[in-house]
């Protein structure tokens, strides 16, 4: 697959359901995994500095393996065997309105405590998500969730165990929390609202969103913080290719490399 | 014949693989770490498959290459690895000989069967043995170690920091 046809993807006709699902799944894993890896040589203290940038790692890892996927499942459905898709120009070389990843993981890390609770949100997500595609009908989807959820199972331990220190912690650590909380519950909502490509993969949204609310409540409970009203209102997009202004810049610098010295190699 | 010989070869193939060792932990070899799931023959071709314990475990890469090189030192030449995802990985295919050279290595072994693997917080913690004076009385650190696969930990009476390898 050209760039240009993948710049085209929305409305391309090879792009199916299955397709765009693997691709979303493998954009919020790496934009999450990228923010996670802004942190290496910033941490607060060098074992949560050596926590993120393990986290980031597993995360990179996994969007290979769904990128790896999704150019398999490209270059079946193309007739055009030359430029065929490959993990690296899937990553690098498709653009902001191609990428499906979910508003939350491109949002700014601002500071630790922001970092944590996107963290927790995103990692919870992940593990009721995943807990689902590893009896997903598709074999290799199933068997990347599998492995996957081992990983993230340690990613959510991690997170709200920090989720709680910081709300239950200090004056400091609570306000910054909250601020934190502030900022990203908003982005929260389009988790559980299924873009069209996802309505045919067998998720349960209405089961993903109780185990993820029930998740958040016990932790913030803990932590000492009000879970926000549910407000019918969210943003929204970042699922279909309309992202926030902070995605390009996440891009700018994570494609440089492929762009300036095309086909390297991870 | 031909059969029997096949069984020859991959056998000779199992012993190769035995001296491959992960590049992270020189002491294990891939057969300790339970990562060679299967090996085929088909006519000259040599079918190796692995599965990674990490997802992002930057060491398979360098792996594969060790592989390689093993194979084609001892006169294969075609050779095919191919990653299988399925089933995951757990740090359960790890040998028992396996766990003794990581101890005397000073890493801690995985504990059998993982009771700590839930997504609850603060939950009751696994009594991990020192590899340095075997006592229990030790303390997590952190969850995350040098490596994807280890966490890292503290005895609390010979007061040496160590890597456990973490169970998955």
């Amino acid at each position: 697959m050209n760039v240009s046809n993948i710049k085209n993807s929305q409305v391309s006709p090879s792009e199916g359901f299955r397709e765009a699902f693997t691709l979303h799944l493998a954009d919020n894993a790496l934009i999450m995994g990228h923010r996670n890896s802004e942190w290496c040589g910033h941490g607060p203290i060098l074992e949560q500095d050596i926590a993120i940038s393990n986290i980031a790692l597993d995360l990179i890892g996994q969007s290979r393996n769904f990128y790896q996927y999704a150019a398999q499942l490209f270059n079946q459905s193309t007739n055009q065997p030359i430029n065929l898709a490959t993990e690296d120009s899937l990553a690098y070389l498709r653009d902001v309105r191609d990428f499906k990843n979910c508003l939350l993981v491109e949002q700014p890390n601002a500071d630790w405590a922001q970092s944590i609770l996107k963290q927790f949100f995103f990692s919870t997500y992940q593990y009721y998500l995943y807990q689902q595609l590893q009896n997903n009908k598709d074999e290799q989807l199933k068997a990347i969730a599998a492995k996957a959820l081992k990983e993230v199972t340690y990613h959510v331990r991690w997170s709200s165990e920090w989720v709680i220190r910081l709300g239950d912690g200090t004056e400091e650590s609570k306000k910054r929390s909250l601020k934190a909380l502030d900022e990203l519950w908003m982005f929260t909502g389009e988790l559980f609202e299924p873009a069209f490509y996802e309505t045919t993969m067998n998720i349960d949204f209405v089961l993903l969103k109780e185990g993820w609310t029930k998740k958040i409540r016990s932790v913030f409970e803990e932590a000492t913080i009000d879970i926000p009203v549910e407000n019918k209102w969210h943003q929204t997009g970042g699922k279909i290719g309309d992202h926030t202004e902070h995605l390009g810049f996440i891009l700018a610098e994570m494609q440089f490399l492929q762009r300036a010295y095309p086909n390297s190699e991870w | 014949m031909i059969e029997l010989n096949d069984i020859r070869i991959v056998k000779k193939i199992w012993e190769i693989l035995e001296t491959v060792t992960d590049p992270e932990v020189p002491v294990l070899s891939i057969i300790d770490l339970g990562i060679v799931r299967d090996v085929q023959l088909l006519s000259d071709e040599v079918e190796i498959f692995i599965t990674p314990t990490y997802s992002g475990c930057p060491a398979t890469e360098a792996i594969n290459m060790n592989i390689r090189m093993a194979l084609l030192e001892n006169g294969f030449f075609k050779i095919k690895i191919a990653q299988q995802l399925s089933p995951a990985w757990t740090t359960d295919w790890m040998s028992e000989i396996g766990k003794e050279k990581l101890k005397a290595y000073g890493i801690a072994p995985p504990n059998s069967k993982q009771i700590v693997c839930s997504p609850d917080s603060f939950q009751k913690e696994e009594a991990i043995q020192c590899p340095q004076c075997n006592s229990y009385h030790t303390r997590l650190v952190s969850q995350f170690g040098s490596t994807a696969c280890k966490a890292l930990y503290q005895c609390n009476d010979c007061k040496e920091p160590f890597d456990y390898f973490k169970c998955h």
